[in-house]
């Protein structure tokens, strides 16, 4: 999936500095273009500066302070908004130049306009070519680092589990094994694109067989999903993380156990899991849990951007999470 | 059963895991398993019960986890020896190792059972106090009482009075004498009991109020009120303070 063009971060430092250093190299080529000999060069380029820097800096500030509006407005727009805003910069510079030094102090003004629309366009399309090249990475790492983060405790006393089985209930060992192997199999995918949610909740249905055998009675689910829409397409891994917190925090450290709610349902487009597990207060270590909301919250925003949302909730006695996301149907169904 | 026979209590709140350690042991020679519990209440409890020689205790358990079972364990008499049992708790494995205490992985082999059985022993102090930064509140105090571990709930405590060598533990239903200090109880537990006075914490959960007292030689003094049992607990001057922030 090609990445929409987006301005860069003008309010992000590396970005500004970015702009500086490139700016002035330009300006040191053209210094040494202008000089005949080496001697040259360095007054040549202090004239250029001269007339340079006051711009540069004055361009940095005003898309520091524009940089909430130019990131709402479509790439193209930002774009010939950008441009504009520098041929005013210049223009006034040029003008101010002018009733300071005299008119024959600088060259003519369509000079100095050509150049600032060469400049910004080298800038803008260098920034857009770094994008693209970058993007693929950051995407890339995130999932990596989502895969690693299988919990080692749901893994080794699954296993356990299973081999406490193997002699009295060779059939239930079995099947926790197949299940087991799915749910690995999926961890370790690609996971780039949308899958089913009727999908996900397959896998979730495998992974809550595999805790069941653990925790026996101790562990309920409750299943909200008339509603459901089984084409939704949704990021995969959403909701099996979230399970597994819930298990790990709500069910484990609760003696009788506890229930799990799985509510899902479309409403206006959109398609809403909640997701809820008894809560008690003793029990707050919920740095895994931060973790995976973090997780799961980045990849929704780079799936569907600003559509998707996480929100969760702790009441008295129970913990909540609710996502909202677009409801796009399944085009290959 | 012979005496010659080692007696085993294995704890772990899932069954299968249970399962599992009770058909390993089966086929290990000279011991047997004289209970099994689902958490660190019953191991205590099932413990007095039973008199095992050993404990194989999981960590990471509902109500009271194995660590905390441990340390009260300790007061049994004869104490018995430790080993602990986990799938995967990175901290614990780290103070474990750093303290030569000797811990299962699950799932466990059954060569690997047996060398810790043949080595098992009581927990020395310096594990002891390893074991106690692992898990910085416990949940439970314990008394020791004719042979017993008696716990009490730190959410039953309304307030600890030192007197003399021991510390007077009240809750609803009665007192105990513990031998913790006021001022280790006061660090561990922080916010939960405010110094009232030079020999006395308070639960803040159980203060109902306050009043002022007058003397008859004509002095003053504020008292706390408690909820569930009659008492007052007199506010001396010096800590009169933690009462204003109280208010506040």
């Amino acid at each position: 999936m090609q990445p929409a063009a987006r301005l860069p971060d003008l309010r992000n430092l590396g970005v500004s500095l970015r702009i500086l250093l490139l700016t002035n190299l330009m300006a040191l080529i053209a210094a040494i273009l202008r000089s005949g000999n080496l001697n040259e060069i360095l007054p040549a380029l202090a004239e250029l500066s001269a007339a340079l820097q006051p711009i540069l800096l004055l361009s940095l500030l005003l898309l520091y302070a524009c940089q909430p509006v130019l990131k709402r407005l479509p790439y193209r727009w930002s774009v010939l908004v950008i441009l504009a805003l520098e041929l005013l910069i210049s223009s006034l510079s040029y003008y101010f130049a002018i009733s300071i030094f005299g008119p024959d102090s600088m060259p003519p003004l369509s000079h100095s306009l050509i150049l600032t629309l060469v400049i910004t366009g080298i800038l803008l399309g260098y920034f857009n070519l770094r994008q693209r090249a970058l993007s693929p990475a950051v995407t890339e790492a995130r999932l990596q680092a989502l895969q690693a983060r299988i919990r080692p405790h749901f893994l080794f006393n699954s296993i356990n589990a299973v081999i406490s089985m193997l002699r009295s209930d060779p059939k239930r060992a079995e099947t926790a094994l197949m299940d087991m192997a799915d749910l690995f199999r999926v961890l370790m995918a690609d996971n780039r694109d949308l899958v089913p949610l009727a999908q996900e909740l397959a896998l979730c249905r495998q992974y809550l067989a595999l805790e069941k055998i653990r925790l026996e009675e101790r562990l309920a689910i409750v299943w909200k999903i008339d509603s459901m829409p089984p084409d939704a397409m949704i990021p995969p891994l959403v909701l099996q993380p979230l399970l597994e917190n819930a298990v790990y925090h709500g069910i484990e450290p609760m003696p009788e156990g506890g229930e799990i709610t799985i509510n899902i349902y479309a409403s206006h487009d959109q398609v809403h899991l909640l997701l809820t597990n008894p809560y008690h207060k003793q029990n707050e270590h919920h740095n895994g849990n931060k973790m995976a909301l973090t997780n799961i919250r980045e990849r929704l925003a780079l799936h569907f951007d600003a559509e998707a949302q996480l929100t969760s909730k702790i009441s008295e006695h129970s913990y909540q999470v609710h996502i909202v996301i677009p409801y796009h149907r399944n085009k290959a169904a | 059963m012979s005496a010659a026979q080692l007696k085993i209590l294995i704890a772990d709140d899932e069954a299968p895991a249970r399962n599992r350690l009770r058909e390993l042991l089966s086929e290990i020679a000279d011991v047997v398993v004289v209970a099994e519990a689902k958490n660190g209440k019953e191991v205590l409890a099932l413990a007095a019960e039973t008199s095992p020689n050993l404990l194989l205790l999981d960590i990471r358990m509902p109500e009271m986890d194995g660590l905390e079972a441990a340390e009260h364990a300790q007061k049994l008499e004869p104490p018995p020896a430790i080993v602990f049992a986990t799938a995967f708790d990175a901290y614990a494995m780290q103070a474990f190792d750093k303290n030569a205490v000797d811990y299962l992985l699950k799932p466990v082999r059954l060569e690997r059972l047996q060398t810790a059985i043949l080595k098992a022993r009581t927990l020395l102090p310096a594990q002891l106090e390893a074991l106690k930064a692992l898990h910085p509140q416990r949940s439970h105090f314990s008394v020791s009482e004719r042979g017993r571990v008696f716990l009490v709930p730190v959410a039953d405590v309304i307030y600890l009075r030192a007197e003399l060598k021991y510390v007077t533990l009240r809750s609803k239903e009665r007192e105990y004498l513990i031998e913790d200090s006021l001022i280790t109880i006061e660090q561990e537990f922080g916010e939960r009991f405010l110094r009232l006075h030079r020999n006395c914490l308070v639960a803040q959960a159980y203060i109902r109020g306050y009043e002022k007292h007058h003397a008859p030689d004509g002095e003053c003094h504020w008292v706390v009120l408690l909820k569930e049992v009659p008492e007052t607990i007199a506010v001396s001057r010096r800590q009169q303070h933690v009462l204003r922030e109280l208010g506040n």
